[in-house]
């Protein structure tokens, strides 16, 4: 037992003087937050001022097309081609000129001029106004009165409750978009470790040192030193990254995400008051909300996940599908010379993994599927799909009948694993087969 | 003396390829054993059994008359022939490693190493990483883990290739330090020099046999074949006929006026009267008994089988 303490330590120690894989620690979950951040930024409006020049030869706009608090819009008489002349002189961020012929159609019809580009926000925001005042015009001018056709229209919302056998509700937060994002890192890390074990087994055997340690320890001893020192390694680089992302986000989303927390606060309370109010409620305070149902609706199905589920799951499936895969990885890891030799057997093992990323993706279609199921209950692909299906709500017994199949198979692969190795490593100049791999299983 | 080791009738096969057929070697304790053979006989094979990497088919490996096993392995320093220590270790954390697993405390290890890195002036480089270090140095590193834990049985494999003469004569000095401190020494080598100066006895291996073992003087005086070699002044014509029916000659060289033989007495006749026949003509410079070399012995020896196997193949066919 010292010996594999020594060994797992070595291994620790190696991987974390690797200034590659300390980078990788802090940067990941840096890139990752930082690109969710982007993201949700990029669909935040962007705050700039805009003080635009409007030119509307249309006459069809003046007094309806208004800004709002950052765009300030004002209309001139001036020509075209002189305005675009002056218009940064007098103080303008950018120029809209609007065709007479606009209301024809057609390309060209509205032009925006800067020199600084205005954001894609500002441009939604002034291309929805006009769409919106030329649909009311062509209305009036077929002489419909436009309130006939907004009171025709009927959002139609979707709600899905999952019940069990006696009909009662069952929580669920049917997030199919995060399941996949933990199948996908689940999938990332057993190959990623997995890839750590085969390269340290694949170096000690081609810098010939396994010769002089099992003289000291047995080959199997190595061997689980090694397998379980990744493993401990994972959960340190997993603690790591979990806390730098959890203060990122926690930091990232009180700066970006006060505001639309606080309005989701808000529309809830007016649909609360809606519900009591019934049919004599007045929508018109949830309808400023329209624009913002998307995001809410992604904001109250993340609150609605276990993290603490997820994270002990994800724990216990990396775990099991790391020791199940790595075993194996460590077996090829001993059986090749070179890493140009070693595709070969990397690739077959590989593909089950790859083929419960695919079932993965099906799970976020077809959650219930039988397919999905059995997927996740094999230990081949089980981490990968189970992990995909988590936010759906699985029953206890799946996970427990899951996991003990897992756990149970590592012991198989590690058992035949330790065969291989043993031979393995010692074998040299030989190119590998894998019949010769079978034949070391059944070596005395 | 005790046998540290006895290796009884051991056997060892690999799939369609026999490496070692029911080879039987004593290894007397605080002795320096050679084990010698030609490339693929099987000495490594029998080396990794001796170090329990892998077990032997057959046969029974005593080790100071128990079966050798788990208890053994700290008692045991192993250099094997294809050197390897990790690259982006440094060497403190190597040999510490390596010493640990051996059983050592990381204290003691530690003394240790400090007294070897002294010894062989290494303290100025024990920071660097191994693949910083020259050749050489990595072999002087491997060397001391090797013997790091004091074992009584320090197997080496092919212990000088890679050293300078300088380098080769510090570790030979090593070897026989050891054996005087009560270490016994079991090397494999192709250098026949090194045998005759350090090994007390010797197996030689061919083709997973063993053909030939016992001390390196037994040996060799059973090879003796009553061969002189005699370097005179006078006349060759003169000399031959004193020696009449005692000897063969099987050589003649000349240099200037001193001519060399080397003849093979027969029959009884003995140096002492070859030299009463010619003295009394002659003027005799040198005569010296030709003792066939550990070299020469390994080369006959591993041909004999070799040829004697081409009979077999051809009586076969």
């Amino acid at each position: 037992m010292k010996k594999i303490r020594l060994i797992i330590g070595r291994e620790i120690k190696s991987k974390l003087r690797n200034k590659t894989f300390l980078i990788m620690t802090v940067l990941a979950p840096l890139l990752i937050t930082g690109f969710l951040a982007f993201i949700i930024q990029l669909s935040q409006s962007d705050n700039t001022n805009q003080q635009v020049m409007v030119i509307d030869d249309s006459k069809l706009f003046k007094d309806k097309l208004t800004g709002n608090d950052y765009i300030s819009l004002s209309y001139s008489n001036l020509k075209l081609e002189d305005a675009v002349e002056q218009f940064t002189d007098k103080g303008y961020s950018c120029l809209l000129w609007i065709s007479p012929n606009i209301i024809q159609g057609g390309s060209g019809a509205t032009k925006l001029y800067f020199r600084k580009s205005p954001g894609f926000a500002f441009q939604t925001f002034i291309k929805d106004q006009m769409e919106k005042i030329i649909y009311e015009n062509k209305l009036k001018s077929n002489n419909i009165d436009p309130n006939i056709i907004s009171n025709s229209k009927q959002v139609v919302k979707l709600i899905l409750e999952k019940v069990d056998d006696k009909g009662k509700p069952e929580e669920q937060s049917s997030f199919g978009t995060f399941g996949f994002l933990t199948g996908a890192l689940m999938f990332m890390f057993i190959l990623m470790y997995g890839m750590m074990v085969f390269r340290s087994v694949m170096e000690e055997k081609t810098n010939r040192i396994v010769e002089v340690i099992i003289s000291s320890v047995k080959p199997f001893q190595l061997m689980l030193g090694k397998i379980l020192g990744v493993a401990i390694l994972g959960l340190i680089q997993f603690l790591i990254m979990g806390i730098i992302t959890f203060i990122l986000t926690t930091v990232l989303s009180t700066i970006f995400l006060k505001d639309i927390s606080g309005q989701l606060k808000v529309f809830k309370q007016q649909q609360e008051l809606v519900k009591l109010q019934g049919s004599n409620a007045n929508f018109s305070q949830l309808e400023k909300f329209d624009d913002k149902l998307e995001v809410f609706d992604l904001l109250e199905k993340i609150e609605k996940i276990n993290f603490f589920e997820v994270f002990i799951c994800f724990i216990l499936y990396f775990l099991g599908g790391y020791l199940f895969y790595s075993s194996i990885m460590a077996a090829i890891g001993s059986a090749v010379d070179s890493e140009s030799d070693s595709q070969q057997f990397i690739t077959p093992i590989t593909l089950p993994l790859m083929i419960g990323y695919l079932i993965s993706m099906k799970t976020i279609l077809e959650p219930d599927s039988s397919l999905v199921f059995w997927a996740s209950i094999i230990p081949f692909t089980s981490p990968i799909v189970m992990m995909s299906r988590i936010t759906n709500g699985v029953p206890l017994w799946e996970l427990f009948f899951s996991l003990t199949a897992l756990f149970a198979s590592f012991f198989v692969t590690t058992w035949l694993a330790a065969k291989i190795y043993r031979t393995g490593i010692l074998m040299y100049g030989k190119k590998t087969s894998w019949k010769e791999i079978g034949k070391w299983l059944f070596y005395k | 003396m005790a046998d540290i080791l006895q290796i009884n009738k051991v056997s060892k096969n690999y799939s369609r390829h026999n490496a070692l057929n029911e080879v039987s070697i004593h290894v007397a304790e605080k002795s320096i054993f050679g084990l010698l053979g030609p490339n693929g006989a099987g000495k490594t094979s029998l080396i990794r059994i001796i170090n329990q990497i892998t077990g032997p088919d057959s046969g029974e490996v005593l080790y100071k008359g128990e079966k050798l096993g788990p208890q053994h392995i700290e008692r045991i320093g192993y250099l094997p022939e294809e050197r390897g220590l990790y690259k982006k270790m440094s060497v403190v954390d190597q040999v510490l490693y390596l010493a640990q697993l051996k059983g050592l405390t990381k204290a003691d290890a530690k003394k240790r190493m400090l007294y070897w890195f002294e010894k062989f002036e290494m303290q100025d480089w024990w920071k660097k990483k191994i693949e910083e270090l020259s050749k050489g140095m990595q072999q002087k590193v491997q060397f001391i883990v090797t013997i790091i834990h004091n074992p009584e049985l320090i197997i080496l494999d092919e212990p000088f290739s890679g050293f300078d003469p300088i380098n080769t004569q510090l570790i030979k000095d090593e070897i026989l330090e050891l054996k005087k401190n009560g270490a016994t020494v079991i090397f494999s080598t192709h250098n026949m020099s090194s045998v005759e100066e350090l090994c007390d006895s010797i197996a030689l291996i061919n083709k997973s046999h063993k053909i030939l073992d016992g001390t390196v003087k037994n040996i060799r005086n059973t090879y003796r074949s009553n061969t002189f070699k005699v370097s005179f002044k006078g006349s060759i014509i003169g000399f031959t006929n004193a020696l009449w029916t005692g000897a063969e000659i099987l050589i003649k060289q000349t240099e200037d006026d001193i001519h060399t033989l080397t003849i093979k007495l027969l029959n009884n006749y003995s140096s002492n009267q070859l030299l009463e026949a010619v003295l009394p003509n002659h003027q005799i410079i040198s005569l010296n008994e030709i003792i066939p070399s550990m070299n020469d012995i390994f080369i006959m020896k591993v041909n004999q089988g070799n040829e004697s196997e081409v009979l077999q193949d051809n009586e076969t066919k």
